[in-house]
């Protein structure tokens, strides 16, 4: 690139940063000396942050040269070697979990992030059948979520039902609101689907916070049930009908956070095994058909109508199921814990994940939940962070981390495919 | 030049009727009172300009959009209304305006996807009978759809609607961009499916000459309406079609 079109690039940057920047930094309200409105500008903020990316674009297409920018879905450096270890990396990632509640150092906190980065996987993995696989944008997901841990919440307080029971319960529960939700939605796509699968979101947080008697409304449902080891309490009495007692061991807190581990871990797995299985047949090819083209889906007879139910319906149930064991594990849930951007958490980590890969949902979920972790000691600064963290993923790697697809059927060798040089179909 | 017309014995129940249809969207009235037939073992096109409604016609056919008007019988069974999954099961297939092939899979996945929802039992014969139409397919076959040149895309967009052994194929417009050469390949192909195996096409094309000279018989579409019809060869020497599709002059 010669110097001219260099500075030119760097100046449009810098414009964009001006655009973005006078509005967020340059102009600021404050509470006045006689708590009046004032307005305080800030250009020399504003004109500093500009310089500053002025700079930094030159010096990247100056050092670097223009290709390092350039967004490449081209399997790169290291999908390449991811999909080398790729035999051994799921495994591998596996076998840790497994082994994580016995690893040395590992305490309660390791655990419990542990826990949530699980919950995530799962809701990933949901949430991956629909959009990832079906191609339906769902911005709601977090309904389903919801509806699980309401169910788990009303079913155990009020009618006394086991976690074992209410965990069906709330899965189809929330399957048939998936249901409710496919059926007027069935004939959009893109944008339109995604407003009202927001909408949807938000209504049904809406009515969780106003159906008080039944809900609690804002102040939520407290003192739901604990986990049972199959009807063996976890508690420090040490009765021989508690599960510390039954076992002769001494009771400890942990047991606890270690059994709901193995359970999210559990239901983590139950969740992409009936992935992986319903990707190899019909009804899964039938999803990723649907995702690629619609029109030729109806062409070759697929029934459309069930294709998507069922998608809504899974991911819904999957969700649900994560709802209920956000609810045992919580033992209080609010409307507050079921926001939008909750959804928007779980769709970023199928979109990092690489739409539709198992295993990207699965590094992103830990990157992303793990990350929020790890850096909560930055506070404000963390959410600047992760935004900052996605753009530079999306605009070096569009189709996510892993953005590979493995044919589902294949006669004699198997290989991976990857997103190189397919744009999006000249057809 | 294809053969003679199979003959039709007189009574013969046609493989595609479509009596007096009117179809639309919306406010759009795209087919007004079209009736045409396909017998069994024919090629027929309909041909017409942009927007005359061949391709609303097709997609009638399959079921979407309903016909506000008229009835559609397939080897004399009505299937008028019916939704397009249980039309395709009663073996019709379509090779989509614009091809439509799935680009992230692989072309033996798009291939098979063809007999998917449609056929039980193996698929192998009908993808040998693909690569014998189309031996380019053979060479792609772990190759992504989406990375198919344009001709590869038609090819496999037949060979898929093939798939699913079809009574009555239905093409719109397979030769939509593509250069003349690969345009004679595909209609040779189906020129010879045609004739090895006897099956009924339904051709929508744009281009008149090549489509004419393909067909046992012909229809032309304009505003929705059926203005002329004939066997292929008689529709290309009438005037108003020379003037009107083929440009004129040359022929
Ligand atoms: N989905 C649609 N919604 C509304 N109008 C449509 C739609 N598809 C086609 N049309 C209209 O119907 C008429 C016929 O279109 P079409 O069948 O696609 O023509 P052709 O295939 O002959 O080019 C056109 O006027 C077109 O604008
Ligand atoms: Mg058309």
């Amino acid at each position: 690139m010669s110097p001219a079109a260099a500075i030119r690039d760097a100046a449009i940057a810098a414009a964009v940063a001006f655009g973005l920047f006078a509005m967020l930094v340059g102009l600021r309200t404050e509470i006045g000396p006689q708590s009046n409105l004032i307005l305080r500008q800030r250009w020399a903020a504003v004109a500093i942050l500009c310089a500053i990316v002025f700079l930094g674009r030159l010096l990247i297409t100056w050092w670097l040269g223009r290709r390092a920018l350039r967004p490449t879905t081209a399997a790169g450096p290291w999908t390449a070697r991811l999909q080398q270890a790729g035999r051994l990396f799921a495994p591998a990632m596996l076998a840790l979990a497994l082994l994580l509640p016995v690893l040395p150092g590992v305490g309660r906190y390791e655990l419990d992030v542990g826990i949530l980065v699980l919950t995530y996987v799962m809701l990933g993995w949901g949430l991956n059948i629909v959009v990832g696989l079906a191609g339906l944008l769902d911005l709601g997901y977090v309904a389903f979520y919801a509806i699980g841990a309401y169910s788990y919440a009303i079913f155990a307080q009020y009618f006394g039902l086991s976690f074992w029971i209410c965990l069906p319960i709330a899965g189809i529960l929330a399957a048939f609101w998936g249901v409710l939700l496919g059926f007027p939605v069935l004939r959009l796509r893109g944008d339109y689907l995604a407003i009202v699968t927001l909408a949807f979101g938000e209504i049904i947080r809406v009515v969780l916070l106003n159906w008080t008697e039944l809900t609690g409304g804002p102040n939520g449902i407290s003192g739901i049930p604990r986990p049972t080891f199959f009807g063996l309490p976890f508690n420090a009495s040490g009765d021989p009908d508690s599960f510390a007692g039954f076992f002769g061991l001494e009771p400890s807190p942990s047991h606890r956070v270690i059994f709901l581990y193995y359970l999210i871990f559990a239901l983590a797995l139950l969740t992409n095994w009936v992935t992986l299985r319903l990707r190899r047949q019909p009804l899964g090819r039938a999803w990723e058909a649907l995702r690629e083209d619609e029109i030729a889906c109806r062409a070759l007879g697929i029934n459309i109508t069930t294709t998507k139910l069922t998608a809504f319906a899974l991911g819904a149930m999957f969700g649900g199921f994560a709802g209920a064991f956000f609810a045992t594990r919580q033992a209080f849930i609010s409307p507050e814990s079921f926001t939008f951007i909750e959804s928007a958490i779980i769709l970023a980590i199928v979109v990092l994940g690489g739409l539709g890969s198992q295993v990207g949902v699965a590094v992103a979920a830990l990157v992303m939940i793990g990350g929020f972790e790890v850096f909560r000691g930055l506070d404000e600064w963390r959410m600047l962070v992760f935004g900052g963290a996605m753009v530079v993923i999306m605009v070096l790697r569009p189709r996510g981390l892993v953005g590979t697809r493995t044919p589902s059927i294949a006669l004699g060798k198997r290989r991976a495919i990857s997103g190189d040089l397919v744009g999006e179909g000249h057809g | 030049m294809s053969g003679k017309p199979p003959p039709r014995a007189s009574g013969a129940t046609p493989m595609l009727e479509v009596d007096r249809v009117s179809a639309g969207y919306g406010a759009v009235q795209a087919l007004s009172e079209v009736s045409l037939h396909v017998d069994p073992g024919e090629i027929v096109t309909l041909i017409g300009a942009n927007g005359a409604g061949k391709s609303t016609l097709l997609m009638t056919v399959c079921g979407a959009p309903r016909p506000r008007g008229g009835r559609i019988l397939l080897a004399g069974e009505d299937i008028t209304g019916q939704p397009t999954h249980a039309i395709m099961r009663r073996g019709v297939a379509q090779s989509p305006e614009g091809r439509r092939i799935f680009p992230r899979m692989t072309v033996q996945e798009n291939l098979l996807m063809g007999a998917e929802a449609l056929v039980k039992g193996d698929p192998a014969p009908q993808m040998e009978q693909a690569f014998a139409l189309f031996p380019r397919l053979k060479e792609r076959l772990s190759q992504r759809g989406g990375t198919l040149s344009g001709g590869e895309q038609q090819m496999l967009a037949i060979g898929r609607a093939l798939m699913s052994k079809p009574r009555l194929l239905l093409l719109d417009e397979p030769s939509l961009g593509l250069a003349p050469l690969v345009v004679k390949q595909i209609f040779d192909a189906i020129r010879l499916l045609n004739q090895q195996t006897g099956l009924t096409v339904l051709l929508v094309e744009q281009n008149a000459n090549l489509a004419l000279r393909l067909a046992h018989r012909g229809y032309v579409l304009v505003n929705g309406r059926i203005t002329m019809e004939g066997p292929g060869r008689a529709l290309l020497a009438r005037p108003e079609i020379r003037d009107a599709y083929l440009g004129g002059g040359h022929g």
